[in-house]
């Protein structure tokens, strides 16, 4: 087990160098300068921008540059912000806790729908509940967040004027009131971003476990007079539960990647919204630690869905 | 014959037989009146008025938060590095400047105790220095003493190469020296008629030495107050995330008497333009939307029984076309666009006054811009003071087309005319951005009727303004017929803002296309004009020579210009904004504060 866990933590190596290199270079041949702004201020002068190009060393070949980049993030040396002037990780590490709290609660949201939906659905196939849940999870997934963002701001923030839709990252209340408010703005970006994933994910669990209920084993532990409860939970669903497992630990690093969309017609200060506003602003270093972090987020969590395949089902052995 | 009229006047002004306001009240019938004029008085012996103050609370604090939201939120918080001009207001909200602009233009006093004139010696008659006599008793936010040698500190530093700021362009040709603790010269390498740019406006804030002294040069980047600032400002620093939020809380021992009125104050960022309006205008869950650019009809819409509405302020910002005088497809030395070539349609000034009849100024107005925009036919609107009157302009398909035919450019069998084989097709390419776009299609459709085929292209404001040497596809490489975009005049004064197309500053391949004369139009009279401008310390005539220089540039068609731009806010209904045209919105925030309800 552990010689598996440290084999793959070696070959994780090799792939997130190359990722890098291609992340790099993508970047370094994007075209737009973080001090275009500069350009059309007539208070300064071209120059100015040309002497901050050199400062940063922006002037120099790609694979120089690279190097200079891979060496310092080596030593934990995430980069320095262009437009910020500060340090990447402080950047990054500011937007986290909010990003963490608004994606991960539509994660589990979404969870909590989808499971007991998905599971209840496919034990009875066809019936009026899975119509309707089949139903409302094609609708689901069709409609874009961007879309059904600025129909729940509609709806709740402007005809009905219960909720804001602008989100603050520190509300100044304490106690009881902070955490009312800090519910209060966050249930129409969770509700967005949960329903979306709660859709495409009540279909799948719904099918993962239509494929186990017809096992001759269910019958079995049917036959030997178990009751429904405890052969939907204890049988079935452990073995269904493996492909959605995949499912989830693969959404893991959205949890810390942020949802760019949603974040932006919220305004919530997370990862997503820093990673469209730096491309935007062609903050590099910012996209590119983003980015990579985010890289090795999904090389991790592939690995954790692996061992976890093996705590779900034994017959899975690790070479 | 103007200038001795005017002469006598500020003598009268001067006697007291004239009042102020009468002598404003002349100049504006004489086209010469806002901004400048205020300083032309200063200069010809009469101290410059600070602006009307419109304040009205009696104490300090009790008008609870204020809610600021910015759709492009600051990123940092240091004013010497202040990239854009959402950077710089908020660096404002914090530190100031020793003079800011109010709406009209007129100076008006932050940090500095009197504006410099004649009279009270802090001018010199030859336009080579300026004495600023600093407010006493002025303290930091940490309660150190503000004095002279912060003033001269912000010069050392901005000037440092190695400290890459940029305001190093206003800091580099002047010197700054202490006269006594309250007292500081700056002394201009040449005569220097517009002596407001140094430590004026947003930009010009002043920066503590205490604190920023050790982190001068290679280290700037390294300082912690560039993230926590600590200035004079009516508001203390509280907290800064970059990008999302600032927050800050009543300074008690503010310098300026009753101020500020609000207890704290929040300035937020990110979203879009469209969702800010709605948040101040519909919802009024924030007080104050900056840079609102949205469609008029929206805004409109969203004002019906809303709880905020818009405000205008009017600067001198120009929306234009501007017309390429090289050729954009010859290559000559692996340059496009190079000054060995002429162009092959434009270069005939029949087409050029073509094309400018074909701009229907008025509907891009009514469709586009509305209350946010004013027809002109000027390249330079503003201040008042400078705008020509000598200029016209007007929409007549029939009257270019006319033209077209008497200068040779018959329609061929295809509808497009031509001349000597040469086919009147023009490429004409702008920053993607709604209004910019339908202002094309107008365009578009016009010379499709006079017969010339116009062919649009869109390219992505981060491209498009950029100083990416290998891109082709910026503004200043210009590797297009025509193209479209505006330069926010920043300061009420033109003299930056028309250097650009003086010939020595010709964008090429040679100075990696950083000259700022995109165009690439050389005239020896605007030339002249320019440089007989730089050097006149008579405001009349200098005046004058700007008024002259844009009308060659109108008369040549360098420009053809689509729309005077005004600034766009949004502001809830109770809240009484102070916003200037001629600088940050934030500029005068210390003037803000709330109408009681009720």
């Amino acid at each position: 087990m552990s010689q598996y866990v440290l084999r793959r933590l070696l070959i994780a190596v090799p792939s997130l160098l190359g990722i890098s290199l291609v992340l790099y270079i993508v970047l370094a041949l994007a075209p737009g300068d973080p001090f275009s702004e500069l350009a059309t201020n007539p208070n300064v002068p071209p120059e100015v921008g040309a002497a901050l190009r050199a400062k940063f060393g922006l002037d120099d070949p790609i694979y120089l540059r690279y190097l200079r980049w891979l060496a310092a993030m080596v030593q934990g040396d995430w980069g320095f912000s262009f437009v910020s002037r500060m340090n990447v990780d402080t950047l990054i590490l500011q937007r986290l806790p909010t990003t963490l709290y608004v994606i991960g609660s539509a994660q589990i949201l979404a969870l909590l729908i989808a499971i007991p939906v998905g599971v209840f659905a496919a034990t009875r196939p066809y019936s009026i509940f899975d119509q309707i849940a089949n139903t409302f999870a094609f609708i689901g997934f069709s409609l874009p967040t961007f879309f059904t963002g600025l129909l729940f701001i509609l709806v709740f923030s402007i005809t009905l004027d219960w909720l804001p839709f602008v989100y603050s990252s520190d509300i100044k209340a304490t106690g009881i009131r902070w955490l009312f408010e800090q519910i209060r703005q966050a249930i129409m970006p969770v509700m967005v971003l949960g329903l979306f994933q709660a859709a495409s994910m009540t279909r799948f669990v719904r099918s993962a476990m239509l494929d186990v209920i017809r096992l001759d084993y269910v019958t079995t532990a049917r036959a030997k007079g178990l009751g429904q409860p405890r052969v939907i939970v204890k049988h079935a669903m452990r073995n269904a539960m493996i492909p959605v497992v995949t499912l989830v630990a693969l959404q893991m690093p959205a949890v810390f990647g942020g949802a760019i969309v949603t974040e932006q017609i919220f305004r919530i200060p997370g990862i997503g919204s820093l990673l469209i506003s730096s491309i935007l602003s062609n903050d590099t270093p910012v996209v590119m630690a983003v980015t990579f972090v985010f890289a090795c987020l999904v090389v991790l969590f592939n690995l954790i869905a692996d061992i976890l395949y093996g705590w779900l089902d034994p017959r899975i052995s690790f070479r | 014959m103007l200038d001795t009229e005017l002469r006598t006047m500020i003598d009268e002004v001067k006697d007291g037989r004239m009042d102020r306001r009468g002598f404003i009240q002349r100049m504006l019938a004489v086209g010469l009146t806002a901004p400048m004029a205020t300083q032309l008085l200063a200069i010809g012996g009469v101290a410059m008025a600070e602006g009307p103050s419109v304040y009205k609370p009696t104490k300090r604090g009790g008008g609870g938060a204020l809610k600021l939201l910015w759709w492009q939120g600051p990123t940092l918080l240091n004013p010497h590095f202040a990239t854009g001009t959402k950077d710089q207001d908020g660096s404002r909200l914090f530190y100031e400047p020793l003079a800011c602009w109010d709406p009209d233009g007129n100076m008006k006093l932050v940090l500095a105790a009197e504006i410099p004139s004649l009279q009270n010696g802090g001018l010199s008659a030859d336009g080579m220095s300026v004495i600023w006599k600093l407010k006493p008793g002025v303290k930091w936010h940490d309660g150190k003493p503000f004095t002279a040698d912060d003033v001269v500190f912000n010069w050392e530093y901005a000037r440092d190469p190695a400290t890459a700021t940029v305001t190093i362009g206003v800091h580099r040709d002047i010197t700054v020296e202490k006269v006594d603790d309250l007292t500081v010269r700056i002394k201009f390498k040449k005569p220097t008629p517009f002596w407001a740019d140094a430590f004026v406006g947003a930009p010009g804030s002043i920066i503590p030495k205490h604190l920023f002294a050790d982190y001068k040069g290679a280290k700037s980047r390294e300082a912690p107050n560039n993230l926590s600032p600590v200035g004079t400002g009516p508001y203390k620093f509280v907290e800064f995330k970059p990008g999302d939020v600032i927050r800050g809380e009543i300074n008690p021992d503010y310098h300026m008497p009753n101020r500020p009125h609000f207890d704290t104050i929040e300035m937020k960022g990110g979203g879009d333009a469209v969702s800010a309006a709605r948040a101040v205008i519909q919802t009024g869950e924030y007080d104050f939307g900056w840079n609102i650019q949205v469609e008029d009809d929206v805004l409109l819409r969203l004002e019906k029984g809303g709880k905020g509405k818009t405000v205008y302020a009017v600067g001198g910002d120009t929306e234009f076309i501007a017309l390429n005088f090289t050729d954009p497809n010859t290559e000559v030395d692996g340059e496009r666009s190079s000054m060995k070539t002429k162009h092959p349609l434009l270069s005939d000034p029949a087409v050029r006054k073509a094309l400018s009849m074909l701009v229907d100024r008025e509907a891009v107005k009514k469709v586009i811009y509305g209350r946010a925009g004013r027809v002109t036919p000027n390249f330079l609107n503003g201040p008042e003071k400078f705008v020509s009157k000598n200029t016209t302009w007007e929409f007549s398909i029939e009257k270019a087309s006319k033209l077209l035919d008497e200068a040779g450019w018959k329609p061929g069998a295809d509808g497009i005319r031509e001349k000597d084989g040469k086919k009147l097709k023009l490429l004409y390419q702008t920053a993607i951005n709604g209004p910019r776009q339908k202002t094309q299609a107008i365009v578009k459709q016009a010379c499709q009727k006079a017969g010339i085929d116009v062919e649009l292209k869109s390219v992505v404001a981060s491209v498009f303004f950029s100083s990416d040497v290998a891109n082709p596809d910026t503004y200043a490489k210009f590797y297009a017929d025509l193209e479209m975009f505006q330069i926010p005049m920043s300061q009420p004064d033109p003299a930056q803002h028309m250097r650009r197309y003086h010939s020595r500053n010709v964008a090429t391949k040679e100075n990696k296309w950083q000259g700022v004369n995109f165009p690439r139009w050389v005239n020896k009279d605007y030339d002249a004009a320019i440089d007989g401008a730089e050097a006149e310390t008579d405001l009349v005539k200098r005046a004058a020579l700007y008024i002259k220089a844009n009308d060659i540039m109108m008369q040549d068609i360098v420009f053809i210009p689509v729309m005077h731009r005004l600034k766009v806010e949004a502001c809830a209904n109770t809240l009484r904004p102070v916003v200037s045209g001629w600088a940050n919105e934030t500029d005068n925030l210390f003037d803000w504060y709330r109408e009681a309800t009720g």
